[in-house]
C-alpha cells in the first residue's frame, strides 16, 4: 500500500489490481554473475549481461531479428515440418514431445533460415533454436539449412549458421546421423563454387551438430564462454575417469586450441560478419560506424 | 574352437556341451556313439537355426559386439592381396584403432580405411578398443585422399563403439576430425563401398562411411547413439536398453526399411565369428559386385548420384 492510499479512508478506498501492473519479468538477473537486471536493458543488450558479459541463451527467431537490417529479410523452409516416421517412444511419444516443443516455442522446429541484409550484404542465415528439443538435428533441421546453403548456392551470396544445439536427435534414429553426411556435402557444393560459409557456435554445440555443420566454417566463430565438443563432458568424465580441466570444452578452449578463429561479443557479431563477408567477397569496406 | 556363447545361445551351448563329453567318451567306448554324435550336430544346428531366426534387436547387438566377430583385418587377411598398410596422419600420431592401407581385391588394387578392434586387454589397449581419436580420422582421410589420386576404389569397413571421448581427443578437434571426412568423402571422385561389418557407433562410424553404397552384415548394428546412452538420456536408466534397441531400430533389416543401406549380407548360421573363412568368402563376392556397379561410371555422375543419396536421408513432411 502506498502513502496516498493510506491517506483515504478505508471506506472510499477499493482494491484494485493496478498496484500489481509492474509487468512480470520487468526485472531478471544474470544466470552467471546473479546481478538483477532490468530486462529491456538486458534485451537491448542481445541477452548479453551488461554487467560481467556472460552471454545468455537466446531465442533462434530474435537472434536472427537482430542480426539482419530491419526488414530485410525473409524465411526459408517454414514448409517443412517435422514427421514421426519411426512412431518413436521413449518415456513421452516422440509426436508429443514436438507437440510440445512447438507449443512452447512457438516454432516447428529446432532451426530457422532466412534470406535478408546485414549492413546491406545480402546473405542467408540460419540458427539453432535450442529451446526445441535441445535444438537437435532431425530431418527437418537438415532439410531447412540444406535449403539456406541451397539459396546461398543459386543466389551466389554468403552462408552464416548460428548453431545451438545438443547434437543430433535420437528420436529419429540413424536418419538424424545421415544429416550429418547431408549437412557437410551441401557445405562441400559450397566450397566448390566458393561461396563464403561463417559457422557461428554458440552455447552449447555438441555432438552431431559440432562434428558436422558447425566445424565447417571457412571462418569459425564462437561466443564467449560457449560449450563446444562432441563429446559430453560427463561422458567424457565418466570414460576416462579424471576430473576435467578448468574451461574444458569452452570457446577460450577451443581458440587456445586452434578450432575457432575468434571469439565474437554476441553485441558485435553482426558488425563484424559483415566486416569478413564483405572482404571475402571483394565488397567495399564497410562504413566505421554502420548505423544499420 | 571356444564360441564364446552369448547367454540367449545357452541352449546351443548344453547341447555342444553334450557332444563333446560324448567325444571324449567315444575314444575309449567300445560302442559306436557317432550316430549319436551326428543326431546331438544336426539337433544343435536345428536349436541355431531356430533361436537365431528370432533375434532382437539387442541380442544382435551382443553379436555385433561379440568378442570373437571378425574385425578388419581378419576381412583383410582372407579378402586382400598385397596389403601394405600405411600409417599416421603425418601431424601427430598414428592411431591403431584406425587401419588404412593398399591392397589387392583379385588383382585389381583399391585402398582400405576400417575401424579395428583388439582380441585382448593388451591389444585392446593398444587399439582402444576401435574407438579413434582425431589423428585416425585425420590419417584416414589422407588415404581418402590419396586414393582419389591415383584412382583407387575405396572400401571402408566400419566397427566401433564410437569415437574416443577422451580430454585429448577434444583438444585436438575430434568434432573437426569428423565433421572435414564427411565434407571430403561426399566429394571424393573415386568410388566407395563401406560395410557396417559389427558396431556401427554414430558418429564414430560415418566419418569413414559416407559411400556410393553401403552394405551391412546381418548381425551388425548402425545406430545415432549405443542403446545404453540412449536409454540413459531418454529412460534415465541404463536398464532400458532393450527398448531403446528397439525403438532405434539399430538392426541391418530395419535400416534396409528405412533406405539407410543398401544390402544386407547374410552370415553363416550363428554369426560371423563361426566361421571367418565362409564370412570372408561372401563379402569378397558382395565387395566385387559392387564395385563392378560404379566402375565404369564416369566421376561426375558418380558424384552426383552420391550427392542424390546424401541428400535424400530424411523424413519430413512439406506443407
Amino acid at each position: 500500500m502506498n502513502w496516498f492510499s493510506k491517506l483515504l479512508p478505508a471506506s472510499i478506498r477499493t482494491e484494485t489490481t493496478t498496484k500489481k501492473s509492474i509487468p512480470e519479468g520487468l526485472w531478471t538477473s544474470c544466470t552467471a554473475c546473479k546481478e538483477v537486471l532490468y530486462r529491456a536493458e538486458l534485451e537491448r543488450n542481445l541477452d548479453v549481461c551488461p554487467k560481467c558479459g556472460h552471454h545468455m541463451r537466446i531465442r533462434a527467431r530474435k537472434r536472427l531479428e537482430n542480426f539482419f537490417d530491419p526488414e530485410s529479410s525473409t524465411e526459408i523452409g517454414a514448409n517443412v515440418l517435422p514427421e514421426d516416421f519411426l512412431k518413436f517412444r521413449d518415456q513421452k511419444r516422440y509426436r508429443d514431445r514436438l507437440n510440445q516443443a512447438q507449443k512452447n516455442t512457438g516454432e516447428t522446429d529446432a532451426l530457422i533460415v532466412m534470406k535478408g541484409e546485414v549492413h546491406t550484404l545480402p546473405l542467408v542465415a540460419c540458427a539453432f533454436e535450442f529451446e526445441f528439443i535441445g535444438g537437435t538435428m532431425g530431418s527437418v533441421v537438415g532439410e531447412r539449412f540444406f535449403q539456406a546453403a541451397n539459396t546461398a548456392l543459386e543466389d551466389k551470396i554468403p552462408l552464416v549458421c548460428f548453431s545451438a544445439s545438443g547434437g543430433a536427435r535420437m528420436q529419429e534414429a540413424l536418419v538424424s546421423l545421415m544429416q550429418m553426411a547431408k549437412t557437410s556435402a551441401v557445405l562441400a557444393r559450397l566450397h566448390e563454387e566458393r561461396i563464403p560459409y561463417i559457422s557461428v557456435m554458440t552455447d552449447p554445440t555438441m555432438g552431431g551438430v559440432s562434428a558436422s555443420l558447425a566445424m565447417l566454417g571457412d571462418i569459425n566463430i564462437a561466443e564467449p564462454g560457449a560449450l563446444i565438443g562432441f563429446a559430453g563432458p560427463r561422458v567424457i568424465e565418466q570414460t576416462v575417469g579424471q576430473t576435467l580441466p578448468e574451461g574444458f570444452q569452452r570457446s577460450e578452449f577451443l581458440l587456445e586450441h586452434g578450432a575457432v578463429d575468434m571469439i565474437v561479443d554476441r553485441r558485435e557479431m553482426r558488425d563484424r560478419i559483415a566486416r569478413l563477408l564483405a572482404m571475402l567477397t571483394h565488397q567495399p569496406m564497410q562504413s566505421a560506424h554502420p548505423s544499420i | 574352437m571356444a564360441l564364446n556363447f552369448l547367454d540367449f545361445e545357452q541352449p546351443i551351448a548344453d547341447l555342444e556341451a553334450k557332444i563333446e563329453e560324448l567325444r571324449y567318451l567315444g575314444d575309449d567306448a567300445e560302442i559306436d556313439i557317432n550316430e549319436e554324435i551326428a543326431r546331438l550336430k544336426a539337433r544343435s544346428e536345428e536349436l541355431t537355426k531356430s533361436i537365431f531366426s528370432n533375434l532382437n534387436a539387442v541380442q544382435i547387438a551382443k553379436l555385433a559386439r561379440h568378442p570373437k566377430r571378425p574385425y578388419t583385418l581378419d576381412y583383410v587377411e582372407r579378402i586382400f592381396t598385397d596389403f601394405e598398410e600405411l600409417h599416421g596422419d603425418r601431424q601427430f600420431a598414428d592411431d591403431a584403432a584406425i587401419v588404412c592401407g593398399l591392397a589387392r581385391l583379385d588383382g585389381e588394387p583399391i585402398a582400405i580405411i576400417g575401424h579395428q578392434k583388439g582380441r585382448n586387454t593388451k591389444e585392446n589397449i593398444h587399439r582402444n578398443f576401435g574407438m579413434p581419436r582425431p589423428e585416425g580420422y585425420r590419417k584416414a582421410r589422407r588415404i581418402m585422399k590419396m586414393a582419389e589420386k591415383f584412382n583407387l576404389p575405396l572400401l571402408t569397413f566400419i566397427d566401433t563403439p564410437g569415437a574416443y571421448p577422451g580430454i585429448g581427443a577434444e583438444e585436438r578437434g575430434q568434432s573437426e576430425a569428423i565433421a572435414k571426412n564427411l565434407f571430403v568423402m561426399s566429394r571424393l571422385k573415386t568410388p566407395i563401398i563401406s560395410t557396417v561389418i559389427g558396431e556401427g557407433g554414430s558418429g564414430g562410424a560415418l566419418a569413414i562411411g559416407v559411400p556410393d553404397k553401403l552394405l551391412m552384415l546381418q548381425y551388425s548394428t548402425y545406430s545415432v547413439i549405443s542403446p545404453e546412452g540412449c536409454a540413459s538420456i531418454l529412460w534415465k536408466s541404463q536398464e532400458k536398453a532393450e527398448q531403446a534397441a528397439e525403438a532405434m531400430g539399430i538392426t541391418s533389416d530395419r535400416l534396409k526399411d528405412l533406405g539407410l543401406v543398401d544390402e544386407v549380407i547374410n552370415e553363416p548360421l550363428g554369426g560371423a565369428h563361426r566361421d571367418y573363412a565362409k564370412m570372408a568368402a561372401v563379402l569378397k563376392e558382395a565387395l566385387k559386385a559392387s564395385l563392378a556397379e560404379f566402375s565404369s561410371i564416369a566421376r561426375d555422375e558418380l558424384l552426383a548420384r552420391r550427392y542424390q543419396r546424401i541428400i535424400g536421408a530424411g523424413h519430413f513432411i512439406t506443407s
